[in-house]
């Protein structure tokens, strides 16, 4: 989930609103899963899910930026061919085999750092999405505020025209970045079917695309916020878990639509207005 | 050919076109699973249209996409776009499936009437959330209405499931059943097809007036122009954009209540399969017309129906539909793509313009 929401900030830094992040992280579930299945290696299928990603950011990027879909209608478009092909070919495919998955990835022990005693079982010992996401939060951060390729996208997701005059390719950097979304989105993906359950179930992402995007305008568009958001939102699960289990009388429901009612205050301006990238979700047309 | 004849003709061709595609699209998926897509269609074809009742139950599943087609093809025209039609027909069911089952002895008609009041009060004021903080606070309205639709299931799961609504008699998690007054009547014996077709081809007419010939028709259709026009001529830009999101609430809260009243009478937590969600594609494919509106609806309804049939029949996947539609939106939203494709010098029809350019882009 964190790793989509990385994927929705570079996205929207550069101006691309990203809501295809349920859709991407579907498909690369499935194509993960079934390469997996198909080659019994579960890095491959990862793989597999990572260059899925890629590849319907691509299109999103196509519509969207070259095709000048407006950039909701061309993510919902992703999402729902997503659900459509997805529940297709799991019925043409996997549903009828009872052979057993690849499994799931294995669990890492970080050596020396996971004994160390409480933050070591915490910290260094995960499964390698979980590392990867962890590694992704601080190179995600780095690489938007810290490098020239960063400056770039956030001056393309501001001011287009601005950015085109100066001589950067308005283009070339929003595609970059919703491609780079995608990849993201599409690791996120594979965690679903190779890392969480080792199995892929019809729409198994169950809206947490949108709980990213959700989790990114929380984080106010910045990722380490993106990761605090979710991280809140992922204990705010746990917790409606947990509730349903003690049998305390609080509704689970209310728990779960806690993400969703943060962020609606969010975007109303309280709590610290979150401001949105000036030209997000503006198609740019050179003139 | 004149201007107009070729602006309908144009107007008829991009979406016919954009369902040709879909089907071939869609054929190629179902071919590549492993499946003949000529024999699904088929089943398709059949489910929709053929066997004994696949009319009736395809205009029963046509009557929800009227109304919340026209709800989210009255928010386009404002520039809104309401993803959040799906949460408003859950609301609007809860409402009336709420005054279906806790009065009694009432007059069918009033009681029928009061239901699908309820209903539109529902769904007014669940859009009138994300209408007020796009008005006020400049929150778009594409992130509030996905969020708003997360809440709206949360909510109906817990009332239905393990809260106030729910039936203590029946095993099952669901409401009580309405009182027989408040069903809507069966317009063909045998059949489930129900009086809310006729409400449907009734609401047609009445958006197309209240969009075309009315005051507050103008404003929206004014501030979806240009808000900064609308503002500069003197429109409460807030108060249409309030307006709005309620009335397009209101439609869709309508369709749930109806679908309560008409077909289901009682109400489960998971109460609809995306109807609210296909509606966006069913306003994009009617050009945000309301008389295109009845076709498109037509479509998806047999779409519907007729996929539940193909899925029993050749074990191809209901899920297919969407990969249809997928197609159909992408055609439709992308004139160059279109043009593209088919070399056409001029563009069929202006590209669909939704976000407004100047309000609340934080997004």
């Amino acid at each position: 989930m964190t790793l989509a929401a990385l994927g929705g900030v570079i996205s929207e830094r550069s101006g691309v609103v990203n809501i295809a992040l349920e859709g991407m992280m579907l498909m690369s579930a499935f194509t993960g899963y079934v390469v997996a299945f198909q080659t019994h290696n579960l890095w491959l299928g990862v793989l597999a899910g990572v260059i899925t990603g890629l590849v319907i950011a691509t299109l999103h990027a196509a519509l969207s930026i070259s095709l000048l879909v407006d950039q909701i209608v061309s993510g919902f478009v992703i999402n729902i061919l997503a659900l459509g092909i997805t529940g297709v070919f799991f019925k043409g495919f996997l549903q009828e085999s009872s052979v057993a998955g690849p499994g799931v990835l294995p669990t890492w022990h970080i050596p020396l750092l996971s004994k160390i005693p409480v933050l070591g079982p915490i910290l260094f010992v995960h499964q390698p999405i979980t590392y990867a996401m962890l590694l992704a939060i601080v190179l995600v951060q780095f690489l938007v505020f810290y490098t020239v390729w960063g400056l770039r996208t956030r001056a393309v997701g501001e001011h287009p025209l601005a950015a085109d005059t100066v001589g950067i390719n308005v283009y070339r950097v929003r595609y970059l970045a919703v491609m780079l979304s995608g990849g993201l989105a599409g690791l996120g993906g594979a965690y679903f079917s190779l890392q969480q359950i080792g199995q892929f179930l019809p729409n198994m992402t169950g809206g947490r695309g949108f709980i990213a995007l959700a989790a990114m305008i929380f984080g106010k568009w910045k990722p380490l916020g993106a990761f605090y958001a979710c991280l809140l939102f992922a204990g705010a699960e746990a917790l409606s878990g947990r509730i349903q289990i003690s049998g305390v009388h609080i509704p689970f429901q209310f728990l779960g639509m806690l993400p969703y009612l943060l962020t609606i205050i969010v975007v109303a301006g309280a709590m610290g207005r979150a401001v949105a990238p000036a030209a997000d979700g503006k198609p740019y047309r050179k003139a | 050919m004149n201007q107009r004849s070729r602006a309908i003709a144009a107007a008829v061709l991009l979406p016919v076109i954009s369902v040709v595609a879909g089907f071939v699209v869609a054929g190629l998926a179902v071919a590549l699973s492993g499946s003949d897509p000529f024999q699904s269609f088929y089943a398709l074809f059949q489910g929709a249209f053929i066997n004994p009742r696949a009319l009736s139950e395809t205009l029963v599943a046509t009557t929800p996409y009227i109304f919340l087609g026209l709800g989210v093809a009255l928010g386009f025209r404002a520039g809104l776009f309401n993803i959040g039609a799906e949460g408003q027909f859950y609301i609007g069911a809860l409402f009336g499936v709420f005054i279906g089952y806790s009065l009694h002895g009432l007059p069918a008609i009033v009681h029928i009437l009061l239901a699908l009041l309820a209903g539109i009060v529902g769904g007014f004021l669940w859009a009138a959330v994300p209408g007020i903080l796009k008005a006020r606070f400049g929150a778009h309205e594409v992130i509030t209405t996905i969020m708003l639709n997360y809440v709206a299931f949360a909510l109906v799961n817990f009332l239905i499931n393990n809260g106030p609504m729910v039936d203590k008699s029946s095993s099952a998690p669901r409401t009580p059943y309405i009182d027989p007054a408040a069903q809507l009547p069966i317009l063909a014996s045998g059949t489930r097809l129900h009086a809310g077709l006729l409400l449907g081809l009734l609401a047609i007419p009445v958006v197309w007036f209240l969009l075309d010939r009315t005051t507050i028709g103008f404003r929206i259709r004014t501030v979806g122009f240009s808000p900064t026009a609308a503002r500069a001529a003197g429109i409460s830009v807030a108060w249409t954009i309030l307006a709005t999101m309620g009335i397009s609430g209101g439609l869709a809260g309508l369709a749930g209540a109806d679908e309560v009243l008409g077909v289901s009478h009682y109400m489960p937590p998971s109460f609809s399969t995306g109807y609210g969600f296909d509606a966006i594609a069913v306003a994009l494919l009617a050009r945000s017309n309301p008389w295109a509106m009845l076709p498109a609806a037509l479509l998806f309804g047999a779409l519907s129906s007729g996929s539940r049939f193909m899925q029993f029949q050749t074990q191809v996947s209901a899920d297919v539909i969407s990969v249809v539609e997928a197609t159909v939106i992408m055609f439709i939203a992308a004139p160059v793509l279109f043009q593209w494709i088919f070399r056409l010098r001029r563009a069929p029809a202006p590209p669909v313009k939704i976000a407004s350019e100047t309000e609340g882009a934080a997004l």
